[in-house]
């Protein structure tokens, strides 16, 4: 690679097919991820989104009929190939989900397990620093700083959502993929979600799966949108929202899609 | 730029056709003023041109409906990609609309000026009309444009800004003549020349439609002398 090349994509989706059984839900889907932008996926129930979105840390693996063909790299390293080490992976490329899904466990603990289990923290200071950090980057440490040892669960809704990107970024992720993270949030616990997804941009590569248009036009600087497990178009978040190129795309987002 | 398919929620399609709607009969006003204002100019009709002056109201008002309108639709609807293009060119085309009415009428209040009691008729006047006249067309076809979401009309009309300004250029030329030859007419001149300068800002204005029109059918702004000048005039 040359000093005149752009930089590499940090992930790269190449033909990329996802199969339930003999259902194809994915079809041929290339796409690339770079470090310094919020990528949104949006489209229809059903089009394949967030499907498209697990094969990026191999959740898919955990369905047994699903069937992934193509080539999804990191860094360049083919995530597919069979000396990926996949609880690696997952650490590297972090998942939100739609709902909070904290351990029930103490919030403290809900942070440190990564970062123990993945050997991080030489001591109980160093777990202790990470765990700080980490619920600082997740906007929740001054909620919770008094009551560590309370139960995860017995958080707000947009609380816990916040301590699942705490412990997301605990691991010291380099891409953070979110499936639909506020769909299930209150308004003020959206807008501190889409906040905190401006604050970690740059950071790690974000990739978001969500049902709301304005918030991939306010939050992503790119769009992708989905149509039948087909990428339909792909591009500059701004001008897929005021000027799509592709009907079905336009369709979609000023609602005369169905 | 219409998309052919409906909206999924109804109400949504009814904003947008009653916000059309609007527009167009805000812009047949505006037109009407012009040429009525012409006329009366012509003819020395000066219940005419009260009659222009009063109807501006109307215009007025349809601005002010068509701002709740809008207001409305971005609050509640949130409109995407053409709708909002559309939309947002509505809000700066009644604007524009309103402005061109205000032009029309200032025509209209220098008429009893211009026709004043005692006062001969002057020739000069017969140079305005054919000016008038390109005004008028300009913002004629700028709605027509608007209307039938046509990006190439809009250029075309972008384009025709230049012969309007070059139509004023000489009637500047002319009326300062006219002054020149025969000092006793110079008040009734000069209310000629202003009369000449708000048909070259009505032009203007017409122009700024079409940038609306354009930018509304195709996303990407008609750039200086782009596509104007591709299209001639």
């Amino acid at each position: 690679m040359t000093a005149l090349s752009p930089a590499p994509h940090k992930m790269s989706a190449r033909g990329v097919s996802v199969f339930y059984g003999d259902k194809q839900a994915v079809k041929d889907v290339s796409i690339d991820v770079d470090m310094d932008k919020v990528t949104a996926f949006i489209g229809p129930s059903g089009c394949g989104k967030s499907t498209f979105l697990r094969t990026f840390n191999r959740m898919n693996d955990t369905i047994a009929s699903a069937r992934v063909t193509g080539e999804i790299t990191l860094d360049g390293a083919d995530i597919y190939a069979d000396d990926m080490d996949v609880v690696q992976l997952r650490a590297r490329v972090g998942m939100v989900f739609q709902k909070p899904n904290p351990f029930p466990k103490s919030i403290f603990e809900n942070v440190a397990y990564g970062p123990r289990i993945h050997g991080l923290a030489a001591s109980k200071s160093d777990l202790e620093a990470i765990v700080e950090r980490s619920l600082k980057r997740a906007g929740l440490w001054e909620e919770v700083k008094d009551r560590l040892s309370d139960s995860g669960t017995a958080l707000s809704g947009g609380q816990q959502q916040r301590l699942c990107i705490a412990r997301a970024i605990a691991v010291d992720p380099e891409v953070i993929l979110m499936d639909e993270p506020a769909s299930a949030l209150d308004p003020i616990a959206t807008a501190k979600i889409e906040e905190l997804i401006h604050e970690l941009r740059g950071r790690y590569a974000i990739v978001i799966v969500t049902h709301n248009m304005q918030q991939a036009a306010r939050v992503s600087q790119r769009t992708a949108f989905f149509h039948l497990g087909q990428l339909v178009e792909y591009g500059e978040t701004d001008n897929l929202f005021t000027a799509p190129r592709e009907e079905r795309t336009k369709d979609y987002i000023t609602g005369r899609y169905g | 730029m219409a998309s052919g398919h409906e909206h999924t929620v109804k109400a949504f399609d009814q904003d947008i056709s009653q916000l059309r709607a609007l527009i167009s009969q805000m812009g047949g006003l505006a037109e009407q003023a012009i040429y009525d204002a012409m006329k009366a100019l012509q003819r020395g009709d000066l219940a005419l041109a009260k009659t222009v002056r009063k109807k501006d109201k109307q215009i007025d008002a349809i601005e002010a409906e068509l701002e709740k309108l809008i207001v409305r639709v971005i609050a509640l609807r949130a409109p995407m990609a053409d709708d909002l293009r559309e939309v947002i060119a509505a809000l700066k085309i009644a604007a524009v609309i309103e402005r061109i009415g205000d032009y029309a009428k200032n025509i209209a209040k220098r008429v009893p000026m211009i026709h004043a009691e005692g006062e001969e008729r002057i020739e000069a006047i017969s140079i305005l009309p054919a000016m008038g006249q390109l005004a008028a067309d300009m913002v004629h076809d700028a709605l027509d444009a608007f209307s039938a979401r046509d990006a190439q009309a809009a250029a075309d009309v972008h384009a025709s800004d230049n012969a309007l300004d070059d139509f004023y250029d000489s009637i500047f030329r002319t009326l300062v003549t006219f002054m020149v030859e025969n000092p006793r007419t110079i008040s009734q001149v000069a209310h000629l020349l202003f009369v000449a300068k708000n048909l070259e800002r009505i032009g203007d204005h017409a122009t700024n439609v079409a940038e609306m029109v354009y930018f509304a059918a195709t996303g990407h702004y008609l750039a200086d002398g782009e596509a104007g000048e591709s299209s001639g005039s």
